[in-house]
């Protein structure tokens, strides 16, 4: 095909650089996002199920205010809120952190879930062979809980990836952001829309694969 | 016998894949008769039942009630499946107690026997009402028509399930194993409603457990083993002069029940 | 850290803003829902009885939807229906339209599974008292799959408020809108975004609480 000024793929092709940089921004924030949300997530998620009871109100308030507030406006507070604080963080960390923020939230409740579907007498059972609060953790409740969580961790790991495209409005040029600064330029709405939403598409469809991997990889848990 | 032959198998064979598990089952039920299947299972009992519902369909074979075929209609020598509105209408004539009750979970005990009277016999809502209201009472709960399914106990499901089957008039009522789902304690009211129904002159074919039951209030009983009909004949017969030794073993196991009865 | 000193006094001054944008956003939600039971209930009937031919054209879409992120069909449709001489849209009309397609996928998926978790044996019941086909499906499956999937459907009303969110992408007035605008002309930061926080929490914890009531006046399948 010739590549010729004036069509969708010369286009794209002169704006290269400045889309796959939008992508690369996309993957980068997911993964920071997916990276600090797993992690408070799973601390959280344990405080919400065995901790003591004032500390587990604390969290499950957290966890019940993150999930009745658009993640929209936890980004435009951040990135307000921050900058009023003279906090110097760049518009990407503050939608970073909110995005985290947001997601902690929902794996936390989902690792709730998860422990609370092993049965009581899984814990019982590893008290009596003298395990540590921990160890009884790590080695019979986590392993089998993993199952359980893993679809519902996934599907948060889908939502922050297209959640990025939130942090647009901050002036992130993440994909859609670094499109529609195409777009700008030469009115090729529909293709270059069209385009963003099947490589979003790409991208969620092989983390559903990973996580579809990954769950046949653990399917020897059952209960 | 003299009562003319309501429900007739000649010759049915039913496959499931490449089992066969009725292998060519003769019957006849009577007006007014109480049959009822035993075997071990596997036996083919069940899906016997559920073909003369036409909740199967068999292979080879023809169930006549009165006379007509069921589930097709012969032309020109060929068997025609019938359609969904006719085999819908004569699934009408035919009633069927679940194992599980299988109650319908969005509405009452009053709603369960009414959905069929009100949307397939096309009766009146008074009407429905009113009907649902005295089988209801013929069961023993007439006070809990108002209840969900949840709120009922197995016993008053499946006796609420009899009365839904019932309310329709149907010439026929199947059983199947009405008894198995429930607890020890509450199988009792539950055969206790049937026996009343077969005095009453229904004409009922039972897949059951319950030997004392079966002993005791059917005309005919049926021993299937491995997809035949392996013995038929009176209660007497059947339980006092077990011809084969499949038989025996199978009755061997329910010995303490009859002690010296049979 | 500097001192911030709190002034509600410019939020006490649009509080009628702040009620007309709830309204919106309400408004927003609920008839994309609406409209989106209406798709949802034709996608999972075309899913689950449909031919091959009806079944996948539903999948792609259901997968298309809910693999691509919100904010990119918002502007996909609003900036892009005009391109195929569709005009005669405005921002409300085509934000809610997306926001339908959007729930009309999610709604697909939650009809489905409630389908197929309708036990085999209440249509097999039906089946013996006589009932025509059509019949089972009015009378049990959907009234079954109604209650068994209210709870999913709630949770969808719930999100599909605060991803009312994204119309102000398009400048729709709705909390978030307004919110910014605040933000942007009065500088009282903490106030605007505390205010649109608490609003949008408390009434999706009200919108729960009335559906668990709704839920609960129907809960006769446990």
């Amino acid at each position: 095909m010739e590549l010729e000024p004036g069509t969708f793929l010369f286009d794209a092709w002169t704006a290269r650089y400045a889309l796959l940089n939008g992508l690369r921004v996309t993957i980068t924030s997911s993964v920071f996002s997916i990276v600090l949300a797993s992690l408070a997530g799973l601390i959280l998620g344990i405080v919400l199920s065995y901790a003591w009871w004032p500390l587990r109100l604390l969290v499950r308030l957290y966890v019940d205010v993150m999930r009745g507030i658009p993640v929209l406006v936890l980004i435009l507070f951040t990135y307000y809120g921050l900058a009023l604080f003279r906090i110097n963080v760049p518009p990407y960390w503050a939608g970073v952190i909110a995005l985290a923020a947001f997601a902690t939230a929902h794996v936390a409740e989902n690792l709730r879930g998860a422990v609370q579907s092993v049965p009581a007498g899984q814990m019982e059972a590893a008290k009596a062979i003298g395990l540590t609060f921990p160890k009884r953790l790590w080695y019979v409740i986590v392993p089998q809980a993993i199952r359980r969580m893993l679809p519902p961790w996934v599907n948060t790991c889908l939502e922050i990836v297209k959640g990025t495209t939130l942090l647009s409005v901050i002036g992130v040029v993440e994909l859609l952001l670094a499109n529609q600064q195409v777009i700008a330029r030469n009115y090729m709405v529909v293709e270059f829309y069209l385009m963003s939403a099947v490589i979003y598409l790409v991208l969620n469809f092989s983390i559903a694969q990973l996580g579809a991997l990954l769950e046949r990889r653990f399917s020897y848990i059952r209960y | 016998m003299s009562e003319q032959v309501l429900l007739a198998a000649r010759g049915v064979r039913k496959s499931f894949g490449e089992v066969e598990v009725l292998k060519g089952i003769d019957l006849d039920v009577r007006q007014g008769q109480v049959v009822s299947l035993i075997g071990a299972s596997g036996s083919g009992k069940t899906t016997f039942l559920r073909c003369v519902n036409l909740l199967e369909e068999h292979d080879h074979g023809d169930i006549l009630l009165d006379g007509d075929p069921i589930g097709y209609r012969v032309e020109g020598g060929r068997r025609r499946r019938l359609s969904e509105a006719k085999v819908s209408a004569q699934r009408a004539r035919i009633g069927m107690v679940f194992q599980s009750f299988n109650l319908f979970p969005h509405l009452t005990a009053e709603g369960n026997v009414m959905l069929g009277l009100t949307k397939v016999l096309g009766k009146g809502k008074a009407e429905a009402k009113d009907i649902a209201g005295q089988w209801l009472d013929r069961v023993g709960l007439g006070e809990r028509r108002g209840y969900y399914p949840y709120q009922l106990s197995g016993g008053q499901q499946q006796r609420v399930a009899i009365a839904r089957a019932v309310a329709m008039q149907p010439r026929l009522l199947l059983f199947d194993e009405v008894t198995s789902a429930l607890d020890p304690e509450l199988v009792s009211e539950v055969l206790g409603v049937m026996q009343k129904l077969a005095e009453s002159g229904m004409t009922m074919l039972v897949v059951s457990h319950e030997m004392l039951f079966v002993r005791d209030v059917s005309h005919h009983v049926v021993f299937m083993d491995g997809g035949r009909v392996a013995q038929a004949g009176t209660p007497q017969e059947v339980f006092g002069n077990p011809e084969s030794e499949r038989l025996r073993g199978f009755l061997g196991r329910f010995h303490g029940l009859f002690g010296q009865a049979a | 850290m500097i001192q911030y000193y709190f002034d509600w006094g410019v939020i006490w001054r649009s509080w009628d803003k702040f009620a007309a944008a709830l309204g919106l956003g309400l408004t927003l939600a609920v008839v994309s829902l609406a409209i989106g039971t209406v798709i949802g209930l034709a996608g999972a009937m075309a899913r689950v009885y449909g031919s091959r031919w009806v079944a996948w054209p539903v999948w792609l879409y259901v997968e298309f939807i809910r693999n691509v992120p919100l904010l990119l069909l918002v502007f996909f449709i609003y900036f892009g229906l005009p391109e195929f001489g569709i005009y005669f849209l405005d921002k409300t009309q085509s934000f809610v339209l997306t926001l339908s397609l959007y729930a009309g996928a999610y709604m697909t998926e939650v009809f489905r599974g409630g389908l197929a978790s309708v036990p085999r044996q209440y249509m097999e019941a039906a089946k013996a008292i006589g009932m025509r086909p059509w019949q089972r499906q009015r009378y049990v499956v959907l009234p079954v799959m109604f209650r068994i999937t209210l709870p999913a459907v709630s949770n969808n009303l719930i999100s599909l408020f605060k991803d009312t969110s994204l119309a102000a992408a398009i400048a729709i007035p709705e909390l978030t809108f307004v919110a910014r605008q605040i933000n942007a002309n009065t500088f009282r930061v903490m106030e605007a975004w505390l205010t649109a926080s608490a609003l949008y929490l408390v009434t999706c914890y009200v919108i729960a609480m009335l559906l668990r009531l709704v839920e609960r006046r129907y809960a006769s399948i446990r």
